[in-house]
């Protein structure tokens, strides 16, 4: 694993050297290929007198070209929902998305149609993402067909890309969703997002249903796709030993805003956030030597539709003070490092909590 | 890990790749082939098959005129001389009769039918596909007819639009579209919250374009069922009317109108008087159970 | 509790105005002038002119639609056509009559049903599921206007064991169930009124049992050792929300087919009154008959929903 790691950190290197531009390309090398700002979205809930889940709640974020952006939380923090209003497959109800640097859906900017020419989509539930009653093949060339390719064409699309993620048009085509494997499934749904050749792909929770053995192999499909695609995956999942694995750099949420982002290797090497921190150490360890005696992190997670006032962690964090009820901490630099930010008072010399000397130089 | 790098060429390659080696058959395909191995639905069927030929060939089947009357040949019993069913209250022959009366009865029975399935359908994907206020507008006023007992609602519209067959074709049409309408909604309900019309709408699909490719082939399956089980119903209450006297007019033949006509000459010949109930009960027993055979080969989760 | 209720009674507020709507239109579906469609053919110039003031006939539809709604409120149903007599007490006559035989019908329906169901749902794959499996088809298929006429064939014709048709030579007026000889014209109807009723219920009960002792609760039950028949006051108890719900609908089922049954044993209930407003074309009684019917059901779906409520307490919540 540690071998993994560092291919994946020298993989961030090599990558943000040479990228590639695609002939789509507008903004240059420098241009983050999607700026997320203050993204935000309440559900209405019926019966509670107005009041509304706050799913999303003012998320900031970047996502550099060919990068894989991971994005990890408990279930129920928003990330499904971040994922579909990435897509305007949900609209926020305010924030702003920049894709390349045109901003979607404004004015002066592209249309969502445009947006999701060039952003798709892998679902968690191999099972519901695909039509049932439709082949795979059809299911794949779905999206090249609606794209105003000729229906042909479409079809050649499709095998294509079932090859390209290793399953033998000729014998899988014709079949339908409930005669493969749930492996074989996710590959179909990986070669649906990619037939319509998009420049980012969103892969929600995409190996979260799988064996571990499947899961393994689905994940080395993904790096070698993003390779011979040249693609910028954002990538989505509650499990940080994937996340650690897939991603150049990774972003916290909890309960719908951002608490820890940085690079991969920072984040699980030196979390800064008692959140994350938290989040690691309540993976089992290996080493009987290092077992854990008390649970990391106990409770559950708050009520979204009454997120707690001030930091939304305090009232499970242990260091929780009088400032984190009144203040919503804002994401402040670790050690001067830009690439690594987290919000937390102890981290804001300023913010007046007593053990604020921690973090920040 | 560096392999990982080179796609992987060949399927073999994967060890989940194993796949049963059955033929692959689609939804439909897979459908008919339950239904051919299923006896009981198969001889209903055939039954039924048989019914609507008869019917439909009636003029050359029938041995005798179905308006020719006879004022010493009425009421005759079943085997009267070539009277094969008897004859009824004017003489005429019973099984001519019937025979035609099939043309009409089943006609009201399965048109209304085919038209509720289509309109209630087509509002019940609508309301489903579309939600929010369109869906309440939808299934509110349907929930309004839903608030008479369908026989009460039948004879009410037919009955007040003054009779006939067009006007009680009409009235079922309209008995049946509100729970049609039902069904097709809650089909389409649950295949909107499916991930796959995301993916769809995630590739910039029209709602047209996702209706017509990945709504309707899910919604069809329960509509068909559903409207596979109406005809039986729709076969009774058209009857009913006919036999309440809102169908068609005398001296066309009807088996609910001939029902009604003979009842009065239940202490003459009382067989007689029963074959056109038989008929209708025959008829709708033999739909019931193809229905039923239907429903089993089609209700399987893919 | 009292949120859901509140909740239930205030939804059927707007369909029993829905209902009333489609009745009112009734009148408009007729062919023809509706100011003719409620008078009789011979009526006055002055009647003419009377009944158009009273109903508002020359001013606009919604206009029209309150009027008529008023006056149905206070049980002003207008005049019949055939008998020249108020439509209420016409509606009162037949409602009482038709509820007799619901009340002999609807426990005959739901007990021998459930029974049937139960026992076959006990025995899934037995002889006792196929034979009810079997008889509830036939039950839902059977034109129930036919079966009248067989039975009287076979026990009125033949057998000479039953009266035939109506209700005695005293009438409605003097009709009493307490006495053998009017209480057997009550026989064939309510049993030919059943029969439907017993095959639906019969097959939502058994698939509502057979579904329940599928669960892993059952299993549960008998691993505590608790004796079969524990077992099924369990399974019973769960089953029932289910099955209460299509009773709610057979009540309405019965008072439609009520219309084709009383017709064949001219039992002078509503449904008797409707076939005789249909042949008469006597649009005011067929308008109030089929209101009054229409409510009963509202109603009686209303009750359902709030007894169902009380036995599952999932229903409340969702």
């Amino acid at each position: 694993m540690l071998d993994s790691q560092m291919e994946a950190a020298t993989d961030l290197a090599a990558a943000s050297a040479t990228v590639e531009l695609d002939p789509r390309d507008r903004g240059g090398a420098q241009q983050p290929l999607l700026i997320v700002r203050d993204l935000l979205k309440h559900f209405p809930v019926k019966g509670t007198g107005g009041k509304s889940v706050q799913a999303v709640d003012g998320v900031s974020f970047e996502v550099q070209k060919g990068e894989t952006l991971g994005i990890v939380g408990e279930s129920g923090c928003g990330k499904s929902t971040l994922a579909r209003l990435l897509l305007h497959l949900i609209r926020p109800d305010s924030g702003e998305l920049v894709f390349d640097g045109d901003q979607v859906d404004a004015p002066r900017g592209i249309t969502v149609s445009a947006l999701r020419r060039q952003v798709q989509m892998v679902f968690q539930d191999s099972y519901s993402s695909l039509n049932p009653r439709m082949p795979v093949r059809d299911s794949v060339a779905f999206g090249p067909f609606v794209q105003d390719t000729p229906k042909l064409q479409a079809r050649e699309i499709a095998r294509d890309m079932l090859t390209k993620v290793g399953l033998n048009p000729d014998q899988f085509g014709p079949r339908y969703p409930h005669e493969l494997s749930g492996g074989q499934k996710q590959r179909v749904n990986i070669a649906r997002a990619l037939a319509t050749n998009p420049r980012m792909v969103i892969l929600d929770e995409p190996v979260s249903a799988l064996d571990k053995s499947v899961e393994a192999q689905v994940l080395n499909l993904l790096r070698a796709l993003k390779r011979q695609f040249n693609l910028t995956y954002v990538f989505i999942s509650h499990d940080l030993m994937v996340v650690r694995y897939i991603s150049d750099r990774v972003l916290v949420m909890y309960l719908g805003r951002v608490v820890e982002l940085g690079p991969s290797e920072k984040i699980f090497v030196a979390p800064q956030h008692p959140y994350t921190r938290a989040l690691l150490a309540s993976q089992p360890s290996m080493d009987p030597a290092r077992r854990m005696e008390e649970p990391p992190i106990t409770g559950d997670p708050p009520n979204p539709i009454d997120p707690p006032s001030g930091c939304r962690f305090r009232t499970r964090c242990t260091f929780a003070e009088a400032v984190c009820e009144v203040t919503s901490p804002g994401l402040a630099t670790i050690n001067g490092d830009t690439s690594h930010v987290a919000a937390c008072h102890m981290l804001d010399r300023a913010s007046g909590h007593s053990l604020a000397t921690a973090g920040s130089a | 890990m560096s392999q990982t790098a080179t796609l992987p060429a060949s399927p073999e390659t994967f060890e989940d790749q194993a796949a049963p080696e059955t033929r692959i058959r689609s939804y439909w395909q897979s459908v008919g082939y339950r239904l051919r191995h299923d006896k009981m639905t198969l001889f209903f069927g055939s039954i039924v098959l048989l019914i609507v030929l008869a019917a439909v060939f009636a003029p050359l089947l029938a041995p005798f005129d179905p308006y020719k009357e006879s004022i010493i040949g009425r009421l005759k019993p079943i085997g009267w001389r070539n009277h094969t069913l008897g004859t009824d209250e004017l003489g005429r022959d019973m099984l001519t009769r019937l025979l035609y009366g099939g043309r009409v009865s089943l006609l009201m029975g399965i048109v209304p039918v085919i038209f509720a399935t289509c309109i209630g359908g087509m509002l019940g994907v609508m309301a489903g596909f579309m939600g929010g206020r369109v869906n309440t507008g939808i299934m509110r006023t349907m929930d309004v007819f839903y608030a008479f007992p369908s026989v009460l609602l039948a004879v009410a519209i037919s009955g007040a639009m003054g009779g006939g067959m067009m006007n009680g074709m009409l009235a079922l049409t309209l008995v049946f579209i509100p729970p049609m309408c039902r069904v097709a909604e809650t089909a389409t309900t649950q295949v909107r919250s499916l991930d796959f019309i995301e993916a769809a709408r995630a590739t910039g699909a029209g709602t047209f374009v996702i209706v017509r490719h990945h709504v309707l082939g899910n919604v069809l399956g329960p509509v068909f069922i559903y409207a596979s089980s109406l005809v039986s119903v729709s076969i009774l209450l058209a009857s009913g009317l006919s036999f309440l006297g809102l169908g068609v007019r005398p001296p066309t033949a009807d088996w609910g109108l001939m029902l009604s006509t003979l009842r009065q000459s239940i202490y003459v010949v009382p067989f007689v008087c029963a074959l056109p109930g038989v008929a209708i009960f025959v008829t709708s027993i033999c739909f019931n159970l193809v229905s039923d055979g239907l429903r089993a080969a089609m209700d399987v989760r893919m | 509790m009292s949120r859901y209720i509140l909740q239930r009674i205030l939804y059927a507020i707007p369909i029993a105005f829905g209902v009333s709507v489609v009745c009112f239109s009734l009148v408009y579906l007729a062919p023809g002038d509706p100011l003719q469609t409620v008078l009789p053919p011979d009526a006055t110039a002055e009647t003419i002119e009377i009944v158009k003031k009273a109903y508002g006939f020359d001013k606009p539809l919604p206009i029209q639609f309150l009027i008529w709604l008023g006056k149905v409120v206070t049980g002003d149903f207008g005049m019949s056509i055939a008998t020249r007599r108020p439509v209420l007490d016409e509606i009162i006559m037949a409602l009482s009559n038709t509820g007799m035989l619901a009340m002999f019908a609807i426990p005959t329906a739901f007990t021998i049903g459930f029974l049937m169901g139960l026992l076959a749902g006990c025995f899934p794959g037995k002889w006792i599921d196929r034979g009810v499996t079997g008889t509830a088809v036939f039950g839902v298929s059977l034109p129930n206007y036919w079966l009248a006429i067989v039975m009287v064939i076979i026990f009125a014709v033949e057998l000479s064991w039953l009266p035939a048709t109506g209700m005695g030579p005293k009438g409605s007026a003097e009709f009493s169930i307490w006495r053998w000889s009017d209480t057997q014209f009550l026989v064939l109807p309510v049993i030919t009124l059943s029969m439907i009723p017993i095959g639906i219920i019969s097959r939502t009960t058994r698939a509502a049992i057979a579904e329940m002792r599928n669960q892993d609760f059952v299993q549960t039950l008998r691993a505590k050792g608790l004796s079969e028949f524990a077992v099924i006051r369990h399974v019973i108890k769960n089953a029932l929300p289910g099955v209460l719900a299509v009773m709610g609908l057979q009540f309405g089922y019965l008072l439609g087919g009520s219309i084709l049954v009383e017709t064949v044993f001219t039992w002078p209930g509503s449904g008797f009154l409707l076939s005789k407003a249909i042949i008469n074309r006597d649009v005011p009684v067929l308008q109030g008959t089929i209101l009054t019917l229409a409510i009963a059901f509202v109603m009686t779906n209303l009750i359902i929903d709030l007894l169902q409520s009380m036995i599952d307490p999932r229903i409340r919540r969702g």
